[in-house]
């Protein structure tokens, strides 16, 4: 079979990677790999022109349905992982078939949950981790995606404003369906709970737990966050004519939840014999991200979803503080941008800027200024919050922007569970002999 | 352990002209290895999820025993879908990684330890049980894997194209001790492929499904040897077997000017049936050399060894021209452009209704 790239990657140089050698083989100084899974495959991180991108070798099949698969959800507007290409047809020197080859784009200031947390995880940022992961299952039950295997080590997470929004990147056992039937997502849920307890009980045995932590009462919770959601967005709701008002509510309480409404779907009179005529209403629910589309739009700021709706508090109070009317809005949002969140990003270190997103760090900047406001009994102003949060907490906190593997990975070899290691010897390929 | 039954059992997708799995009656019996076969979008997946749980059920029932499952979400059938879940967690110990899910079902600490160590026996897994992942070989981790879902002793396990993400060779090595462990195991197991190898070399029965049908259900041995209609008889055996559209009379189908003659038995359903030609089918292997013979030119010689098949081509009853294969000696194979005199072995020619596809008498 010849040699056959699928997709043309943005990245012309990608063709020029060692693809007449296994990945297993591929020079150190270019990757950083991941351990052979039991089963699973390797998976190895090369970067190229400061981009990095996940290779992970499979059969051809495979490797194309995960391909289009990743493309149909990315399309449909799900956090998941960016696929770049597949390469099939590969040989070595001596003519032997090798496997195909996904390429994925590495999603930037994400990370795997296991480098969440330095000691051990504790229980807020493990709440905050199943909220986010229930929050991933709802939204790819909404498009009509069955995972499969759902659990945090399929995930990658990228901070959000003290929460967590979750990435899917391994798509290998899922499939895009119409509509999913209740069975078919109560057993992706129990999958989740399965997995999900799995970790923890293995971070337990690790000693990386918080002693306060059950494994099994938090895994099992994933279970009522994500039956909570799933709830809230879709369960019918049944009114009288003169009840509008709970519709208008019901909007609202999505919009909050970060939920936008296309539509509101089927209209059935309920009991047509009873004197009061009810109507049963079903939300179409288009996505999450309402916040986020609304910042975009306004600042063409792309950013998670609690970040957008911090970024948009802040935006509102400068506005009113400008003194300018809602529908000036976009004047605001355009002033705000130049004269607000540019210069508190600029005012950090460049060398500091691969710490945290800029949405991330203005969170942070907002935060920070509150708390040292606070107990200065007054504001100490943007410049001063900035200053101070640099010199004593970003300095301190590790480099985030292409964190691949977790710091522990070193003592966990050779199972699937985990994600390795050390971004920073990462070398551009160009240093690499290919031959 | 339990039998399973699909009694008239329908799948119709919302806003679909067809069921995607159409009035499927069978019985699994307890213990046994069934495997649902067929094309892609014949229905194998639908069937298996039906029985999952996955997919409602538009129609007909669903037994696992005596239960009627049809309505019972997939966590209460007492099924186990094997091999969705690879994982191992690098910091437990293989006893541990086997026993977790019992752990979180409840079950009592001296229970799941009982049944661990039945399952590292029966999976060759006793020494290890202390040691991490981590100090087990491939092969090792797979069967924790495996004593994942055996320690939780179902009814029922599923298996849903397990090897697809193997390689060849890893493919052949775990195909057989997926269906010797399922022998030792004795729990009755339903496994899809797309693959009619994978199928018959693992199945105690096979179900070959075709656009949500079920054509047939049988033994490997009965369905090689005895398709009931000509969709099996062509997609059972590797090389497929030859299946020509042919006129004929009263001593039976003409080709290529020559006679192979048929039971009378089928000749007459065909008349019956009002059929103007017959569908003939004869394996690579069922065909031997005879002055007899319908003569054919060969095309093509491939030498595999001990074996080779030659392909050439005859004229069917519509003019067109299909390519028959013949199965030879690698030691004694015609050139290009020999002409040939071969004859289907009576014993082994195979009669099926042009219109229906059936078998004849």
């Amino acid at each position: 079979m010849a040699f056959q790239v699928k997709a043309a990657p943005d990245e012309p140089d990608l063709l020029f990677l060692p693809w007449n050698h296994m990945l297993e083989e591929w020079p150190d100084e270019a990757t950083v790999s991941l351990p052979k899974g039991i089963s699973r495959h390797i998976v190895k991180f090369v970067r190229l022109h400061g981009i990095v991108y996940a290779i992970k070798e499979t059969e051809q099949p495979i490797a194309e349905r995960e391909y289009e698969l990743l493309q149909r959800l990315g399309r449909r507007g799900v956090p998941c992982v960016e696929p770049v290409g597949v390469i099939s047809g590969r040989e070595d020197r001596q003519g032997h078939e090798l496997p195909a080859a996904l390429m994925t784009r590495h999603l930037e200031f994400s990370l795997p949950y296991r480098a969440l947390f330095s000691s051990t995880l504790k229980p807020d940022t493990a709440i905050r981790l199943l909220d986010a992961l229930a929050l991933l299952l709802v939204r790819l039950h909404l498009v009509g995606f069955a995972w499969g295997d759902c659990s945090l080590s399929n995930t990658l997470f990228r901070r959000d404003a003290g929460s967590f929004a979750a990435y899917l990147v391994d798509a290998e056992t899922g499939s895009l369906e119409g509509k999913l039937s209740d069975g078919q997502r109560s057993y992706d849920v129990d999958l989740a709970v399965t997995n999900v307890t799995g970790e923890l009980m293995d971070l337990q045995v690790a000693g990386l737990l918080h002693e306060t932590i059950d494994p099994i009462q938090t895994g099992e919770q994933i279970r009522e966050r994500y039956e909570r959601l799933w709830s809230a967005i879709t369960s019918p709701l049944v009114m009288s004519p003169g009840e509008r008002f709970k519709l208008d509510e019901r909007m609202r309480k999505l919009n909050a939840m970060g939920f936008d409404v296309a539509e509101m779907m089927t209209s059935t009179p309920l009991h047509p014999s009873d004197d009061e005529i009810r109507i049963v209403m079903t939300p179409k629910v288009v996505d999450a991200g309402h916040h986020a589309r609304r910042l975009i739009r306004l600042t063409g700021l792309d950013v998670e979803e609690n970040q957008a709706r911090r970024l948009l508090n802040d935006l509102d109070q400068y506005r009113l503080e400008l003194g300018l009317k809602t529908d000036e809005e976009e004047l605001a949002a355009h002033k705000w941008v130049t004269e607000a969140f540019e210069p508190v990003i600029n005012a950090v270190p460049k060398g500091m800027r691969g710490k945290l997103e800029p949405a991330e760090l203005y969170h942070e900047v907002l935060q920070h200024r509150w708390f040292m406001s606070e107990k200065a009994g007054k504001d100490v102003g943007r410049d001063k919050a900035v200053a101070d949060y640099v010199k004593s907490i970003l300095v301190n906190k590790p480099e985030e922007k292409a964190i691949i593997g977790s710091k522990i990975g070193s003592e966990m070899d050779d199972t699937q569970e985990m994600r390795i290691v050390f971004p920073s010897e990462l070398e551009d390929i160009d240093e690499v002999e290919l031959n | 352990m339990a039998s399973v039954v699909f009694e008239n059992a329908s799948r119709l997708y919302p806003g679909a002209t067809r069921p995607a799995v159409d009035k499927l009656n069978l019985e699994i019996k307890d213990g046994e290895f069934l495997v649902l076969v067929g094309p892609s979008g014949c229905g194998k997946s639908t069937s298996l999820r039906m029985l999952a749980g996955l997919e409602e059920v538009s129609d007909g029932h669903i037994l696992i025993g005596d239960r009627d499952v049809t309505d019972v979400p997939p966590k209460d059938r007492d099924i186990a879908m094997v091999f969705q879940n690879y994982a191992l967690y690098p910091h437990m110990t293989v006893e541990e990684n086997m026993g977790f899910a019992l752990k979180i079902a409840g079950v009592e600490k001296s229970e799941i330890h009982k049944r661990v160590l039945e399952a590292a026996k029966i999976l060759d897994l006793e020494q290890y049980l202390e040691r991490k992942p981590k100090a087990l070989s491939g092969g090792q981790r797979q069967r924790v894997a495996m004593g994942r879902a055996i320690v939780r002793n179902p009814q029922v396990f599923l298996m849903d194209e397990p090897l697809s993400n193997l390689d060849a060779k890893l493919r052949v090595q775990t195909r057989t001790q997926i269906a010797s462990l399922q022998r030792r195991l004795g729990v009755t197991t339903v496994y899809v492929t797309h693959d009619q190898v994978e199928a018959m070399t693992m199945g105690d029965r096979v179900a070959v499904l075709k656009d949500g049908l079920l054509m047939q259900v049988d033994t490997p041995t009965n369905l090689y040897n005895h398709p009931n209609n000509a969709f099996v008889a062509g997609f059972i055996g590797s090389p497929s077997m030859n299946l020509l559209d042919l006129n004929f009379d009263d001593q039976g189908v003409i080709v290529e000017g020559t006679h192979i003659p048929l039971p009378s038995a089928s000749l007459s359903a065909a008349k019956a049936e009002g059929l103007s030609t017959i569908t003939v089918g004869f394996r690579p292997e069922d065909l031997v050399e005879s002055p007899n013979g319908f003569p054919l030119t060969v095309d093509f010689v491939e030498i595999l060894g001990a074996d080779a098949y030659v392909y050439g081509p005859v004229k069917t009853a519509d003019g067109s021209e299909k390519q028959v294969t013949v199965r030879a000696d690698g030691r004694k194979t015609p050139n290009r452009g020999d002409v040939i005199r071969i004859q289907p072995t009576a014993d082994h020619l195979h009669v099926f209704s042009t219109k229906t596809g059936n078998r004849l008498g």
